[in-house]
């Protein structure tokens, strides 16, 4: 008996997990006070530009239909609202993972029968921006069960796999040290409620991949390329850890 | 990352390493067969928590040592610490400062910080500078390299001990 207590006392001084954030706080409250500002100024905000143009793409007819998204959704401001608060998740038709970008692809091939917007493209990042920002102040609230399950496994797996030549995982920084100073940068928690955003360092919107290929590449890993199954699930498991930050898109970060 | 328990530093007593040639398996540690002909590894020994000898022929230099503890390419360590004689403000906290660490540990414990902190602390976040095998997926341009040479790392030491 006090051996097996023992045991367990051993076990646990030796668990290497970190905790989980608490309280979860989005990335913007990391960020100095100019950089917010921005964020929350909706004149400022240079994503906005995105999101503009966005609104112009919803009505721009493609393909060889000549439907435009808002042909079949009507109203964004209505028929969006809440979406992006459930993705990643499984689409019905393939049982496959998609983000908010390949239901947003998805649509321009099985409903307009347009040519696929390139991963990145500023076209993609716009409709993306666009359809993120009608759901700002929703809660993510995405699902884990049944065909997600596989796939929040892998992505929790990979959070937490050391990787690259510096042999870091996410885990190191985003829960065991966030709110301290990686050189002159403040760690977050890590979260992806704000995306796609606009960085100052980048000068352009971004997707929430581009941030992961940013992460990587500081830790001297391989990256995937964009649209990666390894990235989708990793999404979902952000996703899910995020669970009740409020959507803030399009974020911006220095 | 190491299958058995806690602390390695009472185990790694007198076993001689190439780059991580150490693995430890339910506390017994043992060589592992890996022979890596293109890292040009050298052979170092953990005696007590130090490695003593040094890794190359020339004697460290603190000066390089401290460029090469400054570069973004090279040990960037104010990523993580403050260094008494760098610029604070670029200095990160995810580490302790350095400020007397060449007080407080000897040559022989810095080196082995410096090629792998891991062997201290299992779950340490700071990189092992010297050491190749037991990562995954890095990245084309840094595969089979230590993120500092031998000389590097006699540097780094060299300039480590100057920080009393
Ligand atoms: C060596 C430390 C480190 C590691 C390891 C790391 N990150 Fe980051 N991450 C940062 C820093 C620094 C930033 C920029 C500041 C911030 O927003 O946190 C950042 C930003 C982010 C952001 C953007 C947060 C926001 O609000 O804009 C996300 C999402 C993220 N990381 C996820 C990950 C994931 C997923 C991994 C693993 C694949 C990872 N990070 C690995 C240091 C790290
Ligand atoms: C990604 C973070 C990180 C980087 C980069 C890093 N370290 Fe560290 N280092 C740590 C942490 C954390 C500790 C505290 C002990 C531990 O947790 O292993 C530490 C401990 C040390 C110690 C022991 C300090 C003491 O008082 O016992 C020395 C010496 C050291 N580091 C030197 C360096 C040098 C030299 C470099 C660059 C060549 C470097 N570190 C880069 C994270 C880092």
């Amino acid at each position: 008996m006090t051996a097996c207590l023992l045991a367990i006392v051993i076990l646990a001084a030796c668990s290497t997990q970190a905790a989980q954030p608490v309280p979860l706080k989005s990335g913007v409250e990391f960020a100095s006070a100019d950089v917010r500002s921005l964020q929350q100024d909706d004149f400022a905000n240079p994503g906005m530009l995105w999101v503009t143009r966005g609104a112009k793409l919803w009505l721009e007819p493609a393909g060889s239909d000549g439907k435009a998204c808002g042909t079949c959704h009507g109203d964004a401001n209505r028929s969006m609202k809440g979406v992006a608060s459930r993705y990643p998740r499984i689409d019905s038709v393939s049982t496959g993972l998609i983000n908010l970008e390949g239901r947003i692809q998805q649509c321009r091939e099985r409903r307009q029968h347009a040519p696929l917007m390139a991963y990145e493209s500023d076209e993609l990042l716009a409709l993306t921006a666009y359809v993120a920002s009608q759901s700002r102040g929703i809660p993510v609230n995405v699902e884990i069960d049944g065909f997600h399950r596989a796939h929040f496994e892998r992505g929790r797996a990979m959070y937490y796999q050391r990787v690259g030549q510096m042999n870091l995982a996410c885990t190191n920084c985003h829960d065991a040290n966030w709110s301290k100073k990686l050189g002159a940068e403040t760690v977050s928690q890590g979260h992806g409620n704000a995306y796609p955003i606009y960085r100052l360092e980048w000068q352009a919107a971004g997707s929430l991949q581009r941030r992961f290929r940013s992460c990587l590449s500081g830790v001297r890993a391989e990256m995937f390329p964009y649209g990666a199954a390894e990235y989708l699930d990793l999404e979902l498991y952000l996703a899910w850890r995020g669970q009740g930050l409020a959507i803030e898109t399009p974020g911006v970060r220095r | 990352m190491y299958p058995g328990n806690g602390k390695l530093s009472h185990v790694t007593t007198d076993f001689t390493c190439r780059i991580r040639m150490l693995v430890l398996v339910a506390g017994i540690a043992v060589l592992s067969p890996r022979a890596d002909a293109q890292s040009a590894a050298v052979t170092f020994r953990i005696e007590a928590g130090e490695i003593r000898t040094p890794l190359a022929a020339d004697a460290g230099d603190a000066t390089r040592g401290r460029a090469a503890a400054a570069a973004r390419d090279g040990g960037n360590c104010q990523l993580c610490h403050a260094l008494p004689d760098m610029q604070a403000v670029f200095a990160g906290t995810l580490a302790p400062p350095l400020h007397g660490v060449g007080a407080r540990l000897t040559e022989g414990q810095l080196r082995l910080r410096v090629v792998d902190s891991s062997v201290v602390n299992r779950d340490t976040i700071m990189p092992a500078y010297y050491r190749v095998d037991g990562l995954r997926q890095v990245a084309a341009a840094f595969r089979e390299k230590p993120i500092l040479s031998a000389q590097q790392v006699e540097d780094v030491v060299a300039y480590l001990k100057t920080l009393r």
